[in-house]
């Protein structure tokens, strides 16, 4: 019988704990078990054997380390075939009459993932895709991925396992006290991500013991539509009289798993400490069991790498802000390469409080694949929610939806046969929730009927595609009401067909509602209540317009899902404030004297730097507010600094005060030419390292001084440093490593830029740096501290 | 056998965190800050240690401890006296090194206090394992000792990742450059001895480098 088949049947028994049992036969803290394989195969099959013979339906290979990481090629392949054929042996000696399988083992790659590592993501699946395929080629049944702690490379894993292989997969991953992944994942955030990546069962295994995991797994079963796997450790491990011993019986570990079993887990097993009597202990207790059925949810949940959005209960917001459509600065930073404007536009929307952000990089003028995945990348590093992956270049979506950590929505398909043959397969194969618009070959319908149609055809669509109800929002397309004054009333009815009829959920983009008319706001706002009235599941929205906001929190309220009205009062202070804001931002009488923004600055203070910023240009042209109080004050905190009166945090604090006042100035200037640049600084952390904390200080006050940093980032490649100095003719560019062991790599990108770059002025930093070092290694300066680079900086553009 | 342990948070000392910041002493400009960024991280920091209990025989400067052997003349001196010792991994988890790159974009002020934050805590969890240990083997505890002091190079990170499967029972992994993620983590061998055996140094006293910003004042 194949194991799909078996599975949909019955409850499967996994097997229990290895590497206790390898300790008792002697393996050594440090030594590889994987080698066991060939060193000691009796050992080995012994060890399966005893599974078998309690009772497993399936033993996991002793693979669990084996990788390219941890091996050469040649000694993996032999462990991996060496333990396929130590599996086989077992079984074949046991004469234990249940159906047994054998899983092709893989644990973590033992390497974090960047951002958080080093370890790149799609190096992460060509790891694991050759662990994989070794698998296959000796004969494993299905793969089993366990003890995986981080969401990210969770996926690398399932996504190897799909590209190379048929077989059945399975994931589990060792859950924290806190009940979620070591990287912050919750359980229904993994029943999202491997779901969509198409796995066979998923769940828990290590970590804990079975009570601590227990509500872990009530979480899984909650939320997954597929089989749930309970393996967890025999508690924890304590040392008693010198000697390691966990602290969870079989008898009571086997009242758990018949607990839990009785609740509706599918597959059980044991982890570290469990031995065959714990298998054999909870087989006894639920042989007699009748498996649950494995019931589907039909709840659309999209996820980023610590929670899930669920759709249904609440409106979800989601918000527009990333994308460049009518918006000058954010082209600029487009074609800038500035992420950090692109982040701190997500990072206000999060704040304001959307649930999904969606991602729009689409300019004619660059390469979207490459900007998107970066911009995905980069917002992933920083913020926890979901993502909408918003393009029309099928290229960039895949590339986008590859590397996505959790399981995003997709905007958009549509009913157009061609959109839905490019769209459909890349849902199937990376999971997400793909926002359907309802328009096809021949335009928008004119009716809600219409739309509706088009919506069945997209749904029949997706299922031969594998793509289920679940995993599509309608856009039935808010169309301008000053053109057509149906144009809303039609909406609004395919929104409630949609739900009521199809039993799907369903989004609009609120404000084209209103598109040509004057005060736009309170149409778009009375819009959406009527929108959500009728049933819309999600909006795409401002969230910094606040009567929308607004709408949103008096929705809850009366439809009673705001307990105590909290959240609405919360925000109702919110809304006053802004309504209310003083006009005068100078409130001391101090101001009146034109240094209240000197003093701003020096103190630090942010808000209240702008805000005078701005009150100041009515009055006085840029340039003059810039040399006359902003740097003034930079300069007189920069010079306490450098005598000691001053400390980083604080200079720092008025660096960012500064920075916000620049800003505010730029915008004064759009269009006049911005302040002159002193010239262009390429930063950037070496290869290898992966601090860059002090680089992003030196990034800061060098640009409140005027120079025009472009930063790579850290664990930056030489050839990469080198290219960007050569493109920009840069005449400075500043290299930070914080070990002795990225020295090196510091070293190597100095020799490179002597060679490319000969005019460029190296300046060196970091914890691990001295004066000597920086001679050693051939740099021009060594700078203690970013005011030293600023001097520097300034000493050789001559400014 | 690897065992683990996971703590409440150890009592703040603010003053480090001042001191890892760049400050001098309490600031009452930076205080605002500071509480709001120690508020964000209350949630995201976890504090984990896994160990292994190990014996220790010292010959010259060649330290045997059972699971591996290593050459360093500065162990040797820091363990010399010692039959008993630990070697552990402890780490505060990923939530403070998102913090830290959230706000590396948004505000490098917060940034820094953040990463100091993290520097105390890890400092802290360091302490309350060590105090832990002396309890636990009933024996006065050394200063513990991490690969990159003294001539004990950073390689040794290798053997300590192997012995203890720091990515397995605490989610600490290694790169390729030694570094340690989640950034804010220790490896440390502490030996443990019978008496005092001459008063264990505290902290930067073991240190060679008298000009590192941060040593602390003795």
């Amino acid at each position: 019988m194949n194991f799909n088949a078996y599975l949909q049947q019955n409850i499967v028994y996994l097997d229990g704990g290895t590497g206790t049992l390898l300790q008792e036969r002697g393996l050594r803290p440090g030594e590889h078990p994987e080698r066991w394989n060939i060193k000691h195969p009796d050992a080995i099959i012994e060890i399966h054997k005893a599974y078998y013979d309690a009772g497993s339906n399936v033993v996991c290979t002793n693979t669990f380390g084996a990788n390219a990481l941890k091996f050469p090629p040649d000694e993996l392949e032999a462990i991996v075939k060496a333990a396929l054929s130590n599996a086989k042996a077992a079984r074949a000696r046991s004469t234990a009459p249940q159906e047994k399988f054998i899983a092709l083992d893989i644990g973590p790659s033992g390497k974090l993932l960047k951002p958080l590592g080093d370890l790149a993501f799609e190096a992460a699946v060509d790891v694991f895709k050759t662990t994989v395929a070794l698998g296959v080629k000796y004969g494993a049944e299905l793969i089993y991925i366990e003890t995986m702690s981080d969401s990210y490379e969770t996926k690398a894993a399932l996504l190897a396992a799909k590209e190379c292989s048929d077989l059945p997969v399975m994931a589990s991953c060792a859950y924290g006290e806190d009940g979620k992944l070591m990287t912050g994942a919750s359980p229904a955030a993994m029943v999202a991500l491997s779901e969509g990546m198409g796995v066979a069962a998923l769940g828990v295994n290590c970590s804990l013991g079975p009570k601590q995991l227990r509500p872990v797994v009530r979480e899984l079963l909650r939320y997954a539509s597929v089989p749930v796997i309970f393996k967890p450790n025999a508690g924890l491990p304590e040392a008693v009289n010198g000697k390691t011993v966990f602290d969870v019986s079989a008898e009571a570990y086997s009242d758990v798993a018949a607990e839990l079993i009785a609740e509706g887990v599918r597959l059980v097993g044991g982890c570290c400490g469990t031995t065959p009597d714990y298998i054999r202990a909870v087989c006894a207790k639920t042989r007699r069991f009748a498996p649950l059925p494995v019931e589907p949810k039909n709840i659309t949940m999209v996820s980023s790498y610590t929670h899930a959005v669920a759709f249904g209960n609440q409106p979800i917001l989601i918000g527009e802000r990333i994308n460049p459509t009518g918006k000058k600065r954010f082209k600029q930073a487009l074609l800038e390469n500035d992420t950090d404007y692109i982040l701190s536009e997500g990072v206000a929307q999060q704040e304001k409080g959307v649930d999904v952000l969606d991602v729009n990089v689409g300019l004619p003028q660059i390469d979207e694949p490459t900007v998107l995945k970066n911009a995905v990348s980069s917002l992933q590093a920083v913020i926890d929610l979901p993502l909408q992956i918003d393009t029309s270049d099928i290229a960039a979506m895949e590339t986008a939806l590859r590397i996505y950590n959790g399981k995003p929505m997709i905007n958009s398909v549509n009913g157009k046969a061609k959109s839905m043959n490019a769209v459909f397969p890349l849902v199937k194969k990376y999971g997400g929730v793909a926002v359907a618009l309802t328009l096809d070959e021949n335009g928008i319908p004119e009716t809600a009927q219409g739309r509706v149609e088009i919506a069945k055809k997209i749904l029949t669509a997706a299922a031969q595609y594998g793509v289920d109800k679940k995993d599509i929002v309608f856009d039935p397309l808010a169309l301008t009401v000053s053109a057509d004054a149906a144009a809303a009333q039609v909406t609004l009815e395919a929104v409630r067909r949609i739900r009521e009829e199809l039993g799907a959920h369903t989004l609009l983009g609120i404000s084209n509602v209103s598109f040509g008319l004057p005060a736009r706001n309170p149409v778009n706002s009375t819009f959406f209540a009527l929108a959500l009235e009728n049933g819309l599941s999600a909006a795409i929205m401002n969230p910094y317009a606040a009567d929308m906001m607004m709408t949103y929190y008096a929705f809850r309220v009366l439809k009673g899902l705001d307990e105590n009205c909290e959240a609405y009062i919360a925000a109702a202070k919110g809304f006053a404030e802004t309504v209310n804001a003083p006009k005068n931002a100078a409130d001391d009488p101090a101001a009146e004297d034109g240094s209240a923004l000197r003093r701003a600055i020096v103190k630090g203070l942010k808000e209240k730097a702008a805000a005078l910023t701005k009150e100041r240009l009515s009055a006085a042209a840029p340039l003059e507010v810039v040399n006359n109080e902003i740097i003034p004050a930079l300069n007189s905190v920069g010079v306490g600094f450098e005598n000691k009166t001053v400390f980083l945090p604080q200079l720092l604090m008025s660096a960012e005060a500064a920075k916000s006042a620049f800003e505010i100035v730029k915008s004064a200037l759009t269009g006049k030419g911005a302040r002159a640049d002193k010239g262009v600084f390429v930063i950037a952390t070496v290869q290898g390292d992966i601090h860059d904390i002090g680089k992003n200080i030196v990034k800061l006050l060098l640009q409140n001084y005027g120079f025009r940093v472009v930063d790579l980032g850290k664990d930056v490649p030489p050839e990469t440093i080198v290219q960007a100095v050569r493109e920009l003719h840069a005449p400075l560019a500043g290299l930070s490593a914080l070990m002795t062991t990225t020295v090196p790599a510091m070293e190597e990108t100095i020799r490179q830029l002597r060679r490319g770059a000969p005019w460029c002025k190296i300046v060196v930093g970091g914890a691990v740096l001295t004066q000597e070092y920086a001679d050693a290694i051939g740099a021009d300066k060594y700078a203690k501290d970013a005011m030293e680079t600023v001097r520097y900086a300034e000493q050789i553009t001559g400014k | 056998m690897v065992l683990i342990k996971t703590y409440d948070a150890p009592p703040m000392d603010e003053h480090e965190v001042f001191r890892y910041a760049g400050c001098k002493g309490d600031e009452a400009s930076v205080r605002e800050l500071l509480d709001g960024c120690k508020a964000e991280t209350a949630d995201v920091l976890t504090y984990k240690v896994c160990y292994l209990p190990l014996d220790v025989r010292v010959t010259d400067d060649f330290c045997d401890l059972g699971v591996f052997g290593v050459r360093s003349k500065h162990l040797a001196r820091n363990l010399d006296g010692c039959a008993k010792a630990v070697v552990f991994a402890a780490t505060v988890g990923v939530g403070i090194d998102r913090l830290i790159a959230k706000y590396s974009v948004l505000s490098p002020t917060k940034a820094l206090l953040l990463d100091a934050i993290g520097t105390e805590r890890i400092e802290a969890l360091c302490n309350a394992f060590c105090d832990d240990a002396e309890k636990e083997y009933n024996l006065s505890a050394r200063p513990r000792y991490s690969p990159g002091y003294g001539d004990l190079g950073l390689p040794f990170q290798k053997e300590i990742f192997s012995v203890l499967n720091c990515r397995k029972h605490i989610g600490l992994s290694l790169s390729d450059s030694l570094m340690m993620s989640p950034s804010k983590s220790v490896t440390a061998i502490v030996g443990l001895c019978e008496t005092e055996c001459g008063k264990p140094l505290r902290k930067c006293e073991a240190c060679g480098n008298t000009e590192c910003t941060f040593r602390s004042a003795l």
